[in-house]
This record gives C-alpha cells, structure tokens and sequence, in this order.
C-alpha cells in the first residue's frame, strides 16, 4: 500500500463522515444546543454575584463541555454498526488504527469544533476576562481532541448493547477526569491571575499520549464488537 | 492486483525448490545417468507442486465455531482452488453467515486455522483484505448518500477510488442509472443490493465470499449477478457463496459444502 493511497483512503473517510455529519445536522446542533443550556443555567441558577460565577466558570464550562461531547459519542460508530458499514470499514486493506483515526478526527471536526468556537461566547456570562476566554478556547483546543479519542473506546466498546448511553457515561467518564482537571486548572489559574502554562503543557502532553495509545484500544474493542 | 498476486505466486515457487536442486548437485556427483534421471523426476515433481500450489488459494482446517452455548460445526475441512465456485448450503442457523465471517477474517473461530497461499490470514492482516471481498447480509449502503456518492465514498475508502464516470460506468452496468443522483434512502430493497454489487465489480478481490447474494434480486439482477460471478470465476478468481437458491453457474469447478 503506498502511502499516497494510504492518506487518499484516510481522506475519503473523513470526507464521508463530515458529509454524513452535514446531512444529519440536526444531531450535531442537539450537541452544541445541550452545551449552550447547561452553561446558561448555572448563572440564571447561581444568581448575578460576579465572584461566584468567575470562581465556577472554570469548571462549569469544562463540566458542560464532556458531557456535550459524550452526547455525540454514540454517533461515532453506532449507524455504521447498525448497517453493515463498519465491517467493511475493518475489512479495507488499511489498517483499523487508521480508520479509527479519521472517525475521530471527523468526530472532532463535527461535534467538538463547535463547542470551542461557542465558548467564548458562553464564558461572557460568567463575566470572564478577554484574557481567560482565550484560555477557555486553548484548553479546549486541546483538551476536546482526547475527549473524542479516549470516548470513542467507551464507543466501540459498547457498541451493538443495550443501554449503551449509559455504559459509555460510566466507562469513559472516568478517563475524562485528567482532562478536565487540566483543562478547569488551566482556566482557572488565569482567572487568578497566574500562567496557565503548566496546565496546557499537561494537557499537551495527555492529548499527545492518547492520540497514540487509544487509537489501538478502539481498534481492538471494534474488532470484538463486530465478532 | 490480480496479476501480482500471481506474480507473487510465482517467485514463491522459484525460491522454494532450493533444497531440491542442492540434491541435484550432489546426484551429479554420483553419476551421470542418474543425475539426468533424477533431475527429470524431480522437475515433473517441481511442475506438480507448483500447479498445486498455483491452483490452491484459501484452506480451512479442522475450523469450529461456537456461538454462544451451541456448537455450529467442527472439524470443517475445505481447500478454495483459482476459479472454483463453493457453494455454501445448509438451514437458517446452520452457521453459514458465521463461517463466511471467520473466512474473511471477522470472527475467530474456535478453533482450527484459516489459511490463504500458506499462510494463517490472522497474521496476513491487511494484506489478506486486499485479496477478499465480502458482500454481507447487510448492503453497507448509507442511506444519507446517494447512490453514486455511495458507490465513489466506498471505493475511494477501500484504496481504488473511481472517477465520477467511471462511477456512472459500474452504476449503469447494474442498472441504477436513473437513480444514481437519489439517496440510497428512496431506494428500494433490490436496488439497494444492486448498489451493494458494484463492490464486487469494482474491487480487485480474488476471492469473492458471498452471503446470499440473490436475495431479493429480481430475474434480470441475479442474472447479472450470475454473469458477474461467472466472469470472475473464468479470470481465475474464486467465489464462496452462501445460498439457497441453485446458482446454476457454468465455473470450471462447483464444490457443495453442506453445513447441518
């Protein structure tokens, strides 16, 4: 296989998945919808005292943010499950990391994306600084990548059950601590006025690892789905 | 891709006889005439193995498969030569679909070990993909997409992607022109498995493994898909297909395996 074909194969897949993604765009808002509410709901909740919100922030929209994107996690492989797709998809002569790669990459691009693009916006209710939103937006840039790899083994993992939802929330929320204990940190040390360096670099750091590890775990966990 | 494999093939057998012409040297050694007796023998030996080992793609030996509490089959023992038809009978729930997924590589079986040109598909990996086929119970159709971005999207992801006129081109030899721009949603349950068949006309697959592939095809789809079948078989492909129906195929060589 040479390695033109190989990204041509990679690039087909991620094309047929964001044009998936685009004609069923209604899933896609339910995401970005859910986000949007959760965050709302804590200064209409908490009431207008500025300190209070911009000591939760931080967490509040880390908090909002894993849950929006375990929502779509079921998407990631679930229809091609369901129609015969994703037997083919394990039975190209590319390898199944790959194909795994580019489901996550497209996952990212299509339900993570937005939520980084969006939480500036929602972090002004907390009346954050301009300052801490750019933070918000790094630690998410970098935070929301390992949200979809380390999800998308709670995915294939569940994959065909009953009460998969369920199951995908209490395997992969576990591993989603690290992220959000880094990404909040991150936020929050700006909010207290001191670099959020340290914090990034870890998250760095775990996007880095995960990228090359959980790819196999998925592939591993979709090949026993599919048996 | 069909050529290299041969190709493949073939240096495989001038490699392998090198013990046998070190004994030719040492015949030599011992005496003209027998050397010249000898070294016949064994080329008549060398060409029979090698057509053999030409004609011999895929074995499976002393395959089990259990599913769940139940034993399906055992000890299932079958050799696929270069342009032989394996028809694949046997009742609902005999384990037919199971035995064509252990054949492509998506289930392990029990036990016993498939093997393609010698060599166990488990360690094959990607390579053995490239060789197989798999037209499953389910179309692997999107019903989101067209039928033509269908078509283009699984070609271009299993590593030969088609122009959009070559994708008219298949579409049209199976009868889908008119609705190549709907999506595969509108279509009904015959043309869906039709749009299913052009992986087999687009994919350079040696082996073909087929599940039930006449289901809900009307007379002029499974007439086609039998022609389709028949010319694969005739370039020196080899097809295992699950069915129910007499196939009524002319291929060279017609093998029943019946599973109970």
């Amino acid at each position: 296989m040479t390695e033109a074909s190989v990204q041509s194969m990679f690039g087909w897949l991620v094309w047929r998945d964001l044009i998936l993604a685009w004609r069923r765009r209604a899933d896609v808002l339910a995401t970005v919808f859910f986000f949007i509410i959760v965050t709302s709901l804590f200064p209409l909740g908490i009431g207008p005292e500025r300190e209070t919100l911009r000591a939760i922030a931080p967490g509040v929209v880390w908090v909002a943010a894993l849950l929006a994107s375990m929502l779509s996690l079921g998407r990631i492989f679930g229809n091609d499950y369901q129609d015969g797709t994703l037997e083919q998809l394990i039975l190209t002569p590319q390898s199944t990391y790959l194909v795994v790669m580019a489901k996550v990459l497209a996952h990212w691009v299509v339900s993570e994306i937005p939520l980084v693009v969006i939480a500036p916006v929602l972090g002004l209710q907390f009346g954050l600084s301009q300052n801490t939103l750019l933070t918000v937006m790094v630690s998410l840039l970098l935070g929301t990548p390992v949200l979809s790899v380390i999800g998308s083994i709670g995915a294939a993992l569940t994959l065909g059950l009953r009460a998969a939802n369920v199951l995908v929330a209490l395997l992969v929320l576990p591993l989603y601590i690290p992220v959000l204990i880094f990404g909040s940190g991150a936020v929050q040390a700006t909010v207290t006025g001191t670099s959020a360096q340290a914090w990034l670099l870890l998250l760095g750091a775990t996007l880095i690892v995960s990228l090359v590890f959980a790819p196999w775990a998925t592939s591993a966990a979709l090949k026993i789905s599919v048996e | 891709m069909r050529d290299t494999r041969c190709g493949s093939v073939l240096t495989n057998q001038t490699s392998r006889p090198g013990p046998l012409e070190e004994r030719d040297t040492a015949i030599i050694q011992l005496s003209v005439v027998t050397t010249f007796h000898n070294s016949i023998i064994m080329r008549v030996r060398f060409v029979f193995v090698f057509l053999l080992v030409e004609l011999l793609m895929l074995e499976a030996i002393n395959l089990t498969c259990v599913r769940g509490t139940r034993r399906l089959f055992k000890d299932l023992n079958f050799t696929v030569e270069r342009g032989e038809l394996i028809e694949l009978r046997g009742p609902n729930g005999s384990g037919k679909t199971s035995l064509l997924r252990i054949l492509c590589g998506l289930t392990t079986p029990a036990a016993g070990d498939v093997l393609w040109d010698g060599k166990n598909i488990r360690a094959l990996g990607e390579e053995y993909s490239a060789v197989v086929v798999y037209l499953a119970h389910q179309n692997a159709v999107k019903d989101e997409l067209t039928a033509i971005e269908n078509l283009r999207i699984a070609t271009g992801v299993s590593g030969h992607a088609l122009s959009k006129q070559k994708a008219q081109n298949v579409l049209a030899n199976v009868g889908l022109s008119q609705q190549q721009n709907l999506p595969a949603r509108v279509l009904s349950a015959g043309q869906r498995r039709r749009l299913a068949m052009t992986r087999l006309l687009t994919s350079s697959a040696t082996l073909w493994i087929l599940d039930e592939v006449l289901t809900s095809l009307d007379e002029s789809a499974m007439n086609l898909s039998r022609e389709f079948m028949s010319e694969h078989l005739k370039n020196g492909g080899a097809a295992i297909v699950a069915t129910h129906q007499d196939l009524n195929l002319t291929a060279p060589s017609v093998k029943r395996l019946q599973l109970s």
